[in-house]
């Protein structure tokens, strides 16, 4: 059943090809001139009305959708956006073996390891003009254990360390986003010591909590819970995970605000000073200025402790079941290309995955100084913040494994830091607890 | 209706008591119009239930025996696995007891209050309209609204309620990492959603009350307690058990309320007040597995059932008094032949 119809759509596929790839040329080139002859000298342009599925805020304006079909007038685009990735995910997953999604489908890179699954649904988006277009680790991500590319990549979320000036200036420690990227340069440890002294200067709290911290230093272990090769879950008996572990509780107890990611203390907490770090990756700049729009203090320093981190990201996929699979990738294709995900950028601060817009720091820089939604470089009185972010982008070296039951290991070890950042257990006790729950999965 | 009337005006006497066989075909299809058509008559909600509750439950049971992928929408059958697993989990049995927890919590504090509230408003009151109205409103705040506001009320560290007590000079409750704590916090606002609610209901049952009931009390001398516990509260009873019973449901299948306790909505790092609904929710959308979920699901069936049918025999002794002989007469049967009264 399902190999008959790959088989058509391959067939169709094929004799559509020219028609997608002179739609495709268009997306990197001079866009205006080529795609209005293309789609003038091409007879197979039938009106299409092609649905793109996204949540949250992908930065995809009216005025975007609008360009394109400006320049392909047969391609009507509708938008749907979901409200949260939640909403999202559920949808997709209902409907991606039953059918009824739209043609263009946004995804979280947190669905990932379900989707990995699944890739005989999506149609496979491998092209050459696309190839070399996105970070290394962005597309490998996306590429299943056949070689198909499913999904093309539109943002991602380098890492790097957001603080408060003032409350670093009032323990006396430079303030100044170059001497603070000097002074927190090195590991975790680094970082962590610098935080006992600003703790010992201020007696309050150098981080938000133990949980963010943690998802930034278990980015960077290769293979954390899994077993890439046997898909065997190892978290318990892994060295690294239970060195991290170890590492963050027992610094937690002095330095750590205690507050849970996204709980309301923790946004209260970012507009009354409460800490005076966080690990923020580039779309956390919204976060900070949504939840403390008076505060005019927090800035961001060009550094991460250990190198790089990712964290977050989105990618466009192609269901395969879909009435206008060529038409949609075309569409795909030109809405992942580096100038609509800097136009992106600008409108909701969702840093590209590509590499020629990231090597294009100017742009970058302008991007994120102008647009209605973020203004962030005003905000965060940072006016190279595409520069920073570039180069974390550029440092991130390790694309850690997620196989199938890497987010329920994931929650379970969040919960066992909770568990002792609230006080309610001691490292070992929890410890215990998340060795038991992690073995009942499966 | 013409048609149910045809076999007694068609056929005489004689011919009724002779044997089936003999019948013409007129007479056997009226026969069968007596016989059947009340049930076609009844037939478009069976068969809507059907369809939109029987399926679904049946449906269930089959996905429970399976290891099921729901975006392939096949499964390999495992027998009892599922159930096995989930009677042997650990978070299955605080999810129980944190449903029942929540729901005393909740049901007990806001059936005494409900009752109260519509004691008071059966009293001839000024603006009697506004003072009702203002109990039910509540109750058209949408309950994820109720939670967002509650959440932020009881933060543990930011909250309302902690700086009030802070400034009392009282240390701040944990509400999001003790267990009773968030029961209380979650209770809370499943009654500020319902008290309202239930109270309206008792309203309505006060207000069918015979006055001359309370005349001849007070006449025999009953102070208004006396009356109200003498009178009221007998006379209220069976809508107090529908009230009781509604609860209960409602109680067995909280959700909205801790689901948005938090951030996360997966019930607190340790399960604090994780119910039995969110623990469905969590293993069939937060870990696509399914076969397990509807485990899950047939389990919250049988102990529904099980309360139901415990909550219809604790009826069956609590309406005793001359209500259940109008209404029952099984019952009251029953009870008198028992010796009751």
């Amino acid at each position: 059943m399902s190999l008959s119809r790959r088989k058509k759509t391959l067939g169709m596929a094929a004799g559509a090809t020219v028609f997608a790839l002179t739609l495709a040329a268009c997306g990197s080139s001079d866009p205006a001139d080529d795609t209005t002859e293309a789609t003038e000298t091409t007879e197979n342009t039938e009106p299409v009305t092609l649905t793109v599925a996204t949540f949250n805020n992908f930065g995809y304006t009216e005025e975007l959708l609008q360009e394109y079909m400006d320049l392909n007038p047969h391609v009507t685009v509708v938008h749907n956006v979901a409200a949260t990735s939640n909403d999202a995910r559920t949808n997709y997953f209902a409907k991606l073996g039953a059918g009824g999604l739209a043609d263009i489908e946004a995804i979280e890179v947190d669905w990932m390891p379900e989707v990995m699954q699944y890739t005989d649904f999506l149609a496979d988006l491998t092209d050459p003009e696309v190839e070399g277009r996105w970070l290394d680790w962005k597309t490998a991500a996306a590429t299943d254990p056949d070689g198909r590319l499913i999904a093309y990549g539109t943002d991602i979320g380098p890492e790097a360390v957001c603080y408060d000036a003032a409350l670093l200036e009032a323990a006396g420690m430079p303030s100044d986003p170059d001497e603070v990227a000097a002074l927190l340069e090195g590991d975790w440890d680094t970082y962590f010591e610098v935080g006992q002294d600003y703790v010992d200067a201020t007696g309050k709290a150098w981080f938000d909590g133990a949980g963010g911290t943690y998802q930034g230093m278990i980015n960077q272990v290769e293979a954390a819970y899994e077993n890439p090769e046997t898909g065997e879950i190892i978290a318990t008996e892994n060295p690294e995970v239970k060195a991290i572990f170890d590492q963050l509780t027992a610094v937690t107890p002095e330095i750590s605000a205690h507050l849970s990611q996204w709980s309301d203390d923790w946004f209260a907490g970012l507009a009354t000073g409460t800490y005076a770090t966080m690990l923020c990756p580039g779309w956390m700049l919204g976060v900070i200025k949504g939840a403390a729009p008076d505060t005019t203090t927090w800035n961001v320093a060009d550094v991460f402790p250990g190198g790089g981190g990712n964290w977050g990201g989105s990618y466009l996929t192609v269901p395969e079941a879909g009435d206008n699979v060529d038409a949609a990738k075309a569409l795909a294709n030109w809405l992942t290309a580096p100038e609509q995900q800097l136009k992106a950028l600008a409108a909701a601060g969702t840093f590209p995955s590509q590499n020629s817009a990231l090597e294009d720091e100017a742009a970058l820089n302008a991007a994120m100084a102008s647009g209605e939604a973020p203004t962030n470089a005003e905000f965060f009185n940072n006016d190279s913040l595409g520069t920073i972010f570039s180069n974390r982008a550029n440092a991130i070296e390790v694309s850690p494994f997620k196989g199938e039951f890497y987010f329920q290991v994931n929650d379970a070890m969040q919960n066992a830091l909770t568990r002792v950042e609230d006080g309610s257990q001691d490292p070992t006790t929890s410890w215990n607890q998340f060795v038991t729950e992690v073995e009942g999965i499966g | 209706m013409s048609t149910t009337i045809a076999p007694q005006s068609g056929g005489s006497k004689e011919r009724v008591r002779q044997d089936k066989s003999q019948l013409n075909w007129r007479q056997r299809r009226g026969q069968w119009d007596v016989k059947y058509s009340p049930y076609l008559y009844i037939a478009p909600f069976f068969i809507v239930f059907g369809v939109a509750g029987l399926f679904p439950i049946i449906y269930t049971a089959f996905i429970s025996l399976q290891d099921w992928d729901l975006v392939r929408n096949s499964g390999e059958y495992i027998g009892f696995g599922q159930y096995n697993w989930v009677l042997h989990d650990r978070e299955f049995w605080i999810a129980l007891r944190n449903t029942f927890s929540i729901f005393l919590l909740s049901a007990i504090p806001q059936l005494v209050a409900a009752t109260v509230i519509a004691a008071m408003l059966d009293q001839n009151l000024r603006a009697r309209t506004l003072w009702r109205m203002g109990v039910l409103l509540p109750y058209v705040v949408a309950p994820v609204a109720v939670s967002l506001i509650f959440s932020n009320m009881f933060g543990d560290k930011f909250g309302l309620i902690n700086t009030l007590l802070s400034d009392i000079g009282i240390d701040p409750i944990l509400w999001h990492t003790d267990i009773i704590p968030s029961h209380i916090a979650i209770a809370t606002m499943v009654n500020f959603r319902w008290t309202g609610y239930n109270a309206l209901i008792l309203l309505a049952a006060m207000q069918a009350i015979p006055r001359d009931l309370y005349e001849a009390a007070a006449i025999d001398g009953a102070k208004t307690v006396r009356r109200f516990f003498s009178v009221t509260i007998p006379q209220i009873r069976p809508t107090m058990i529908f009230v009781i019973i509604t609860a209960t449901i409602g109680g067995l299948q909280i959700f909205d309320e801790p689901r948005m306790y938090d951030q996360t909505g997966t019930g607190g790092a340790n399960k604090q007040w994780l119910t039995i609904t969110m623990y469905l929710y969590n293993i069939g959308w937060g870990k696509f597995n399914f076969g397990r979920a509807a485990a899950v699901a047939w389990l919250l069936f049988l102990i529904i059932i099980a309360i139901t049918l415990m909550n219809n025999y604790l009826t069956r002794r609590f309406v005793s008094g001359e209500d259940a002989v109008k209404k029952s007469k099984k019952t009251s049967l029953k009870l008198t032949a028992k010796g009751g009264k």
